[in-house]
């Protein structure tokens, strides 16, 4: 029979091996033969503190009280491991891209960094932390006392208080000195999680053992223990559906909202892939953990007197059956469970209340003086942690007095998880959904925890505790629907179930109904985008602007928090990347945020983002900064559309303007031209008759030379007259100032008169045409259609330059009209030419030999609008080519009438 | 936030069997639920003791629960065997 003092003493020694383990583990690591403590085996193993002393133990008493159900407690963490791709894969990615510390920090830093939300977070943790601490302390001393009492000591409450005294500093001292070593939280804790690794085997091979035992050394074998479980008194199935869904589901989401499993899992992860092997690998943990939890409990209720505690089986048979041995070592496994959980979860904790707590406290008490603030914040945070790891084992260890470590304090395990649980909505609305706000998360968490608080935790203290009978029996002043276990006059469901149903749908409603709601803040929709895209991209959001400080300012603050040699090495770091000599890099966006990172990943994203912002001077980037940005980017690039739109039309329009102004131009030149000409035309018999006059006044001529010089003048004074009239012609026709006189005759008659009045009894123009067509009867003026034909066969006369000039008339129908079309066989009219030839005053080449001001078919266009047909160039004859459309005879006559 | 990266139609046989190992993977939880929901249907425990659940129904639990572990584990190995497809661009942290 071990003696008590044995047990003490290798109690000791067990706890200096774990101290040995630890110191190991942590001097490896710091010499960099940290590889093998990166294995997928130690992150399975540490993910066991899932398994406290409170399952250990308790789940054999679960068993017996309520058969299958104990197993629902393993099968949410089962669904959750094996369902690793849906949440714990972007849990993992998260944490490791955010560089998160712990639980609060997802929420604060998925919520816009913010400091209340961490804060929220970390109050409800240390409230549900805080029982279930408890519950650790309490399952110890009764272990102790278990062997006190085979001894035939029978402990008073003070024993049971001083042994949780000493168990309490114990672990204070342990946490403290392997979680506090350095500030990173990121930068895992090498000595804590091989210590815990250990313990996670101890624990399964004790639990095991104990089965090995009871199942092949009292039973005799399988097939026997299933006959004894076949004929047991325990009811293996009796709860009813919503206990074994409510509870399946509790003990999944309480897996992923734990503090010290979100510690082990996503903070502690060295590796995404270890996840592959924990996936398959911890659900077989937990297999292992209660596959003999039913046996243990049926041989249990068989061999040990009715009314023995049977939360305490796995130690109270071996004892009975004299295994001493096998009992100390299912006091070790306790053991292990019990400070395994508990060194994790005050780590956790104390690094949340440090982070989320303490430290923007202390730094808004230190805003006045700003980031000079004197000594050294590594120091400070450090030394906060240190304080909150005592004050939380504090805590456990006055609620365990305070409890008097009853039943009541049993009860406290799943209602502790249901606590943690209200942060669930949060947690995933913000890893999955991008609308999720602060607002509704705050929202979501405060009636989460109210109801918790009013449900299941307030009660949970016992009958007249907290909540009076009354109260319980008919609600507080008197309203019925508040129930603390019947709300909204729900009654008849399991009080647990009532709880777990009601925070969480509410918890959830308000969650979503506050995000629908309410409009997010800058930072916290780019860090919504960030956390929901997760594997799109891994990199933090732009934050930080106009970066105005001192690379020196920011160095001084990081070494207070990350240590000198740390801080140096990340700016020199940079400093080299910049391709810089020295320390001090250039304080680039970049660099600034890579240095927020790091710093969260020592204090919190909400305490770095602050401590920052206090440098930079809270010149953080808006959303709206970003919108603006944005806006106006979208309005330059609809400016510049419009401009570049209006630009083409310019350009058009100044095509066209061009285009205006070389005709312009040239005109204006023809113009000139004409000036010179016309003078020159008006001159030259001017003078003549001048001079031939005068000769005449003199007198002293003959007859006949007297008949001469008036026949020089009067030709002359024709010309004249033909070239005023040709200018009063058209300045008519322009002004719209004509008479037309309708006639009606055929287009032969008026060809055949034309011809013979374009003089050309020289016989040098040769007329082909085709009589046959020409019998047209048209009815305009021919007097002026008459003209613009003379005027293109006197030009043709004129200007064709064949050897045997000829000029084609044909007569044809184009676009139902009929057209004259006048083709000379000479070398035709440069294409750069057809634009001006119908223009007044323009004359393609200034010889004196036509004879004519230019203005022949400018009238000759005037006269056919007029007329209502049209005269045009015809590009593609091969010499010069004119086509005359003759008037519709119903357009002339409403001309006419005009 | 229009960048859309680029991805393919048609993916290597590896690469497409790579995916539906993922579906699978997604799967398993959703099996394991129903699964150990299906005690629902069992009869509760009453006086009579005649059609009360036994060991049976414990064998039943933990059969599930090793079926579950047999899957998960075989699928996170087929992950490792089959080659991914290239992991869309990421930055590494500056």
């Amino acid at each position: 029979m071990t003696t008590f003092n044995a047990l003490i003493v290798i109690a000791l020694a067990y706890v200096l091996l774990l101290f040995a383990v630890a110191f190991l583990a942590e001097r490896r690591a710091a010499r960099g033969h940290a590889n093998w403590l990166h294995s997928p085996l130690i992150y399975t193993l540490s993910l066991s503190i899932y398994c406290t002393a409170w399952t250990f133990y308790g789940a054999v008493g679960y068993a017996a009280r309520s058969g299958l159900e104990f197993v629902t407690i393993y099968l949410g963490p089962t669904l959750v491991m094996v369902g690793w791709w849906w949440i714990l894969r972007r849990l993992v990615r998260i944490g490791r891209a955010q560089r998160i510390t712990s639980i609060a920090d997802l929420i604060s830093s998925r919520f816009g960094k913010s400091t209340q939300l961490g804060m929220m977070v970390t109050l409800i943790s240390v409230i549900a932390g805080t029982p279930y601490i408890a519950l650790q302390l309490q399952s110890v001393t009764l272990s102790f006392a278990v062997f006190a009492q085979a001894e035939g000591v029978f402990w008073q409450q003070t024993d049971f208080n001083r042994t949780a005294i000493w168990v309490t500093i114990g672990l204070a001292v342990f946490t403290v000195i392997f979680g506090t070593r350095n500030l990173d939280a990121n930068e895992r804790h090498h000595g804590i999680v091989m210590a815990i690794a250990v313990e996670a085997v101890v624990k399964l091979l004790a639990l095991v053992a104990v089965g090995g035992f009871v199942v092949w050394g009292i039973a005799g074998g399988v097939p026997q223990m299933l006959d004894r479980i076949d004929a047991t008194e325990i009811q293996l199935w009796e709860q009813d559906s919503g206990r074994w869904v409510g509870l399946i589901f509790l003990s999944a989401a309480a897996f992923l909202c734990l503090p010290r499993m979100f510690q082990v899992m996503v903070v502690e992860n060295a590796d995404e892939q270890h996840l592959h092997v924990a996936s398959w690998a911890f659900p077989l943990y937990l297999l292992l953990m209660s596959l003999f939890v039913v046996p243990i409990a049926v041989i249990g209720l068989e061999l040990l007197p009715a009314g023995s505690n049977p939360d305490l089986f796995v130690l109270t048979v071996p004892l009975d059956q004299g295994q001493g041995g096998l009992a100390v070592l299912s006091f070790l496994g306790g053991l292990s469970s019990a400070t395994s959980m508990v060194i994790v979860a005050t780590l956790a904790l104390a690094t949340m209340v440090s982070n989320n707590i303490f430290v923007p406290i202390w730094l808004r008490l230190q805003a006045t003086q700003q980031a000079t603030m004197s000594g050294d914040v590594r120091h400070v945070i450090l030394l906060s942690r240190r304080i909150s790891i005592a004050a939380i084992l504090t805590f456990g260890f006055l609620y365990y007095r305070l409890s008097g470590g009853g039943t009541a304090l049993a009860a406290i395990g799943l209602i502790s998880f249901t606590g943690v649980v209200q942060i669930l909505p949060a947690m995933i609305g913000g890893i999955f959904w991008r609308g999720a706000t602060g607002v509704g998360a705050g929202l979501g968490l405060m009636t989460g925890l109210l109801i918790w608080m009013w449900t299941l935790f307030l009660p949970s203290f016992g009958v007249d505790a907290v909540i009076s009978q009354s109260v319980m029996d008919s609600g507080p002043w008197g309203l019925h629907w508040l129930r603390p276990q019947a709300l909204f006059g729900i009654t008849g469901l399991d009080p647990l179930v009532h709880g777990i149903m009601w925070s969480m749908l509410l918890n959830a409603a308000m969650f979503l109904c506050g995000s629908l709601f309410s409009f997010p803040g800058p930072l916290e929709r780019l860090q919504g985008a960030q956390f929901v895209n997760v594997f799109d991209h891994s990199t933090a959001a732009p934050s930080w602007t106009n970066a105005s400080t001192g690379a020196e300012d920011l160095l001084i603050m990081a070494q207070r928090i990350m240590g000198s040699a740390e801080a140096q090495a990340i700016f020199e770091q940079e400093a080299q990347r910049q391709g810089k000599v020295g320390y001090l890099p250039e304080v680039t966006l970049e660099f600034i945020e890579r240095l927020e990172r790091e710093l969260s990943g020592s204090v919190g994203a909400a305490t770095a983002h602050a401590m920052v912002g206090q440098l930079i001077g809270g010149s953080s980037v808006s959303v709206e900064d970003l919108i603006a940005v944005a806006d106006e980017a979208a309005q330059i690039l609809e400016y510049s559309n419009r401009l570049e739109a209006k630009s083409k039309e310019q350009e058009r329009t100044a095509r066209a303007l061009r285009d205006a102004n070389e005709k312009l131009t040239a005109l204006s030149i023809q113009k000139d031209a004409f000036l010179s000409q016309i003078s020159h035309e008006l001159r030259t018999p001017m003078t003549s008759i001048r001079s031939f006059s005068e000769i005449l006044r003199e007198g002293g001529t003959n007859g006949e030379e007297q008949g001469r010089y008036a026949g020089i003048i009067h030709d002359e004074a024709v010309r004249l007259t033909r070239l005023l009239d040709d200018l009063l012609d058209l300045a008519v026709l322009e002004n719209g100032q004509v008479e037309l006189h309708e006639q009606t005759g055929t287009l032969a008659d008026l060809l055949d008169r034309s011809i013979r009045a374009a003089g050309l009894h020289d016989g040098v123009l040769e007329i082909v045409r085709q009589s046959s067509d020409e019998g047209i009867l048209i009815t305009a003026d021919l007097d002026r259609l008459a003209q613009v034909f003379i005027n293109l066969i006197s030009n043709a006369r004129k200007y064709c330059d064949a050897k045997a000039p000829q000029l084609t008339i044909r007569v044809g129908q184009a676009k139902g009209r009929h057209v004259v079309d006048f083709i000379d066989n000479g070398s035709g009219i440069a294409a750069e030419h057809q634009s001006l030839i119908f223009e007044k005053f323009s004359r393609l080449s200034d010889e004196a030999k036509a004879g004519g001001a230019g203005l022949g078919l400018a009238i000759s266009r005037e006269v056919m609008h007029r007329l209502g047909g049209d005269i045009a160039y015809l590009p593609e004859a091969s010499g010069a080519a004119f086509r005359v459309t003759l008037p519709d005879t119903t357009a002339a006559a409403v001309l006419a009438e005009t | 936030m229009s960048r859309t990266p680029k991805t393919s139609v048609f993916l290597q046989r590896a690469s497409y069997r790579q995916r539906r190992l993922r579906d699978a993977a997604r799967l398993v939880p959703c099996l394991g639920l129903i699964l150990w929901m299906l005690p629902l249907a069992w009869p509760v425990a009453s006086a009579s003791q005649e059609d009360a659940v036994r060991s049976a129904g414990l064998m039943y639990i933990f059969g599930v629960w090793l079926l579950l572990i047999l899957l998960s584990a075989g699928l996170s190995r087929w992950m490792r065997v089959i080659p991914h497809d290239p992991p869309p661009e990421t930055r590494k942290q500056p």
